[in-house]
């Protein structure tokens, strides 16, 4: 049995270098299709400015692409170094999204994006702006597939568990691509992603207004990222994964856990818009609820009940008695009792087989496990409340902060009137929020599938691969030190060009080229 | 549409495809970037020698990528034991390969002296430490990995990381680093003229000659070392499990797929003939073909490495037995059987459009063009 240090600092790595990797991936999501929107206008219109802006908030992409690039390999190297176990036990089935993702998604977007920023002068517009279009595509494409892989860690379809080879199998891989949970999960996080780097260019549109410099260009970018923000972050709350959380039993604990929903109430459950929820004593002080609510948005109908904590347990209890006697099979199977009464038995209760791993924590033998132990498993198949509960509150609060400000900002963009100094300062100062709201949504959703890696089947601390503390020690000093550098040098270079802006094109109508302002209003 | 044990072979040629395409793609990049710190003797001339890869190497670098993805989708076994095992190496190899996205995009957008040498250090790094490693790695496949599995088949790696760095493995990472040094001189030779092109023919003069030194060296080396070979049966379609085998190790075990098939012997022929071919054909000044002359080369050794070792995968040192081989670690028949289906589709039109990429990209790395796209080149 590898130590719960291992696997503690395992996941810590895996968190750190995960939620970085994340500060970069929205804004390329997004921004990539700004950058498609704005040179389809430049093409449509065929004014000068429309360029300028591709180019400019171009070069902010590129500042942000290379850190995405970079940190993005860390994550398929982890999966086999850190997580071995799980790498054996699900790669047949999570291996291919990822190397479907490299060969549909990666290539195109890898081989595009040189073209991107070198093709200018070496093709007829329409060509590249094809190119452009191609970019926004790939990217959006690998988070299809990545998704695809993720959806199957929460709600592991189309698989089955195969004795011979001691790891899960694919049966169906269609399921895989269907799985409500991943397509959920897909819409979700590009609409964060869109929104993100909608928030970013509005906000940094806002500056240059508010410093008074760039007047044109910033208005215009506001104006496009004002439209493109609402639309997105309308999509983010509307299409708001919840409702995916029905699918799957490892989202139905989520789902609970996120609600501090202790107990099944009769539908449609109420929703619990704040309070302070007890682990110990499955209840929530303080709880403030709106009825009705929950229910709406977690299973789209009035009479679907919201399982609760309470009955989740209770049928867990159960999985993991379950659970020993498919673990006691299988070991029979692998000393070579083959008979076919045994193969039977087995398949009978495999589904609960990762139940009974749940045991391997508490004892090595798994079938001679105590009461005591058997509840203690149990309860540790239920998803801590509280880091939940609160960060899921910070996302949808973060989410309609936004979303009030995009409104604000599209009507007074259609009304001409952005230039409120009030709305400005607003714009300016939710910049942060996206982000914040894309890393403690990715918290939710992968602290809320654990004990599990792979739900239901395969538990965290025996994904992990057997390293020593040092080893973990060693690499996780090395990720922080190089990537606090990275975040270092390239806030520096985002923060420089920020300032810049569009003078960094050297094009010589723009602020600090220029001793006029309001020089290129007629542009 | 086809039996399990054909899958497997075109697994294993895939994975060689995918290596060989990233070493000819990505290897002619990391040979730029070695050689950027001794070609390019001003700050424009670096530019040049950095603008040659540019724009492409993002793209040639999705092959490893997709390499790596493979393995993981085609060979779960393999990726799990050689990530985990190799741990700081690769750990390394991350660590160098994150500088070059960074370096590319960021070296020129400041015009501070101190903050470009100390990116051309990071790209050289970025060249550098990955061709190393990945050959060093290569060498100790080749002898074998301290690894075993228990019965629920959890790794267990039972050697260190110093153990990687023997002299064999030494050789194999040097032999990589020449052969991509090799390979980065002769496509920078088309992409650049005057001093830069004339110190690029030296180059591949002196990188061909030590590449066909130590490919026959360890040529010579890998007759002594101990090979493996699999003496029980072995069915080629059952599950794959790596624990059902009998194993043997002795020196020269390597050398009994040549035996068997003797012409064979044409793969690592290959390899001299066209490593000698590119230094001719550089000498005569037919660029293009030395390049695609030292892609042969390239090709050809890597395949030597994988056809001395077939079925062997990463054959185990200690407990030889739990070796992994072509017939007991793939993925099941329906994961390879999808796999195939979407890497005949697309593998296709990758090519396609990156051949396309390169054509629009075509043509020479001037000083002129950079002093005149001073703000929007690398």
């Amino acid at each position: 049995m590898i130590s719960e240090a291992v696997v503690d600092l395992s996941r810590w790595q895996f968190a750190a270098t995960s939620l970085y990797h994340f500060l970069f991936v929205p804004l390329t999501l997004g921004l990539s299709f700004l950058l498609a929107i704005m040179e389809s206008t430049y093409l449509m219109t065929g004014k000068e400015i429309y360029k300028d802006m591709t180019q400019f908030w171009g070069k902010l992409f590129g500042i942000n692409f290379a850190l995405g690039v970079a940190t993005g390999l860390t994550m398929e190297f982890e999966f086999g170094m850190n997580w071995s176990y799980f790498s054996h036990y699900v790669g047949d089935v999570f291996g291919a999204p990822l190397a479907i993702e490299g060969l549909m998604a990666f290539f195109l977007e890898a081989t595009f994006v040189g073209l991107f920023f070198f093709g200018w002068d070496k093709l007829p517009k329409w060509q590249h702006l094809i190119v452009t279009w191609l970019v926004a595509f790939g990217t959006n494409l690998s988070a299809l597939w990545i998704l695809v892989a993720n959806g199957w860690m929460q709600n592991p379809v189309g698989a089955e568990f195969n004795y011979e080879t001691m790891r899960m199998e694919v049966t169906h891989f269609s399921d895989l691509i269907f799985n409500p949970a991943a397509q959920v999960k897909f819409v979700h996080t590009v609409a964060a992603g869109y929104t993100t780097a909608a928030a970013f260019v509005l906000g940094i549109s806002a500056y240059y207004m508010l410093k008074g410099r760039d007047a044109a260009f910033a208005r215009r970018s506001y104006t496009i990222a004002a439209g493109f923000g609402l639309a997105a972050c309308l999509s983010v709350i509307v299409l708001g994964d919840e409702s995916g959380y029905t699918d799957g039993e490892v989202q139905k604990a989520k789902l609970a856990a996120i609600e501090a929903e202790w107990h099944t109430e009769p539908p449609p459950a109420s929703f619990t818009a704040i309070g302070i929820p007890d682990q110990e004593k499955m209840e929530t002080a303080y709880a403030i609820k709106i009825p009705w609510v929950l229910g709406l948005i977690g299973t789209r109908s009035i009479d679907e009940p919201i399982t609760g904590l309470t009955e989740i347990l209770e049928k867990n209890r159960l999985r993991v008695r379950e659970g020993m006697k498919a673990y006691g099979l299988l070991q029979k199977l692998r000393t070579g009792e083959k008979t076919p009464e045994n193969i039977a038995e087995f398949n009978r209760y495999k589904k609960d087989l990762g139940y009974g791993l749940l045991l391997k924590r508490y004892t090595e033998k798994v079938t001679d496990a105590t009461d005591a132990q058997i509840e203690s498993a149990a309860q540790y198949s239920i998803p801590r409340v509280v880091p939940l509960f609160w960060t899921f509150r910070i996302m949808v609060g973060c989410g309609f902060v936004m979303l009030g400000v995009f409104i604000w900002a599209m009507f007074a963009s259609s009304l001409r009137r952005c230039r409120q100094t009030t709305l400005l300062k607003w714009s300016l100062y939710i910049m942060p929020l996206p982000w914040i709201a894309c890393e403690t949504g990715w918290f939710v959703a992968e602290f809320g599938r654990q004990p599990w890696t792979i739900a239901e089947v395969l538990p965290t601390f025996l994904s992990a691969s057997s390293l020593t503390e040092w080893d973990l020690y060693i690499s996780l000093s090395g990720f922080i030190a190089l990537y606090t550098l990275f975040l270092v040098i390239e806030l520096f270079l985002m923060l420089k060009f920020i300032r810049l802006g569009p003078s960094s094109l050297h094009k010589g109508r723009y602020h600090f080229e220029i001793t006029q302002e309001e020089g290129v209003s007629h542009v | 549409m086809f039996d399990y044990e054909t899958l497997r072979c075109i697994w294993w040629l895939f994975l060689g495809v995918l290596l060989i395409g990233f070493a000819i793609m990505g290897g002619f990049d990391l040979g730029t970037a070695i050689l950027l710190p001794f070609l390019g003797k001003t700050d424009t001339e670096r530019r040049v020698i950095i603008n040659t890869i540019g724009p492409t190497w993002e793209g040639n670098q999705v092959w490893f990528v997709t390499a790596g993805g493979a393995l993981f989708a085609a060979w779960p076994m393999a990726y799990s034991v050689a990530f985990s095992g190799f741990y700081f190496a690769l750990l390394l190899t991350l660590f160098a390969l994150m500088m070059r996205p960074l370096g590319f995009d960021y070296r020129s957008k400041l015009p501070s002296e101190k903050w470009r040498s100390n990116w051309d250090k990071a790209l050289f790094i970025g060249g550098f430490v990955p061709a190393l490693i990945f050959g060093v790695a290569f060498g100790n496949l080749l002898q074998g990995v301290p690894f075993h599995f228990d019965n629920d088949m959890r790794i267990f790696y039972d050697g260190s990381f110093w153990g990687l760095l023997n002299p064999f493995a030494l050789l194999s990472g040097l032999l990589s680093v020449a052969m991509l040094t090799l390979h980065g001189a002769a496509y920078l030779q088309i992409k650049t003229e005057g001093d830069i092109q004339q110190r690029c023919q030296k180059t591949v003069m002196l990188f061909g000659i030590i590449t066909l030194a130590i490919f026959a060296l360890a040529g010579v080396w890998i007759a002594n070392i101990d090979g493996y070979a699999i003496t029980s049966t072995l069915l080629h379609d059952a599950p794959s499990n790596p624990l059902k085998k009998v194993v043997e190790k002795a020196a020269g075990l390597w050398l009994s797929n040549y035996r068997q098939y003797p012409l064979l012997i044409l793969i690592p022929g290959l390899g001299f003939m066209s490593a000698t071919l590119t230094i001719l054909l550089s000498k005569q000044q037919y660029l293009k073909s030395a390049f695609i002359s030292s892609s042969f080369t390239i090709a050809a050794i890597i395949l030597t490495a994988g056809v001395s070792m077939f079925p062997f995968l990463i054959p185990a040192s200690q407990s030889i037995n739990h070796s992994l081989t072509v017939w007991d670690s793939s993925s099941s028949h329906t994961t390879l059987a999808i796999m195939f289906w979407v890497t005949v589709v697309f593998l296709p039109i990758i090519i396609i459009y990156t051949t396309w990429v390169f054509r629009v990209l075509s043509g020479k790395i001037t000083l002129a063009h950079i002093q005149n796209n001073d703000h929007t080149a690398y």
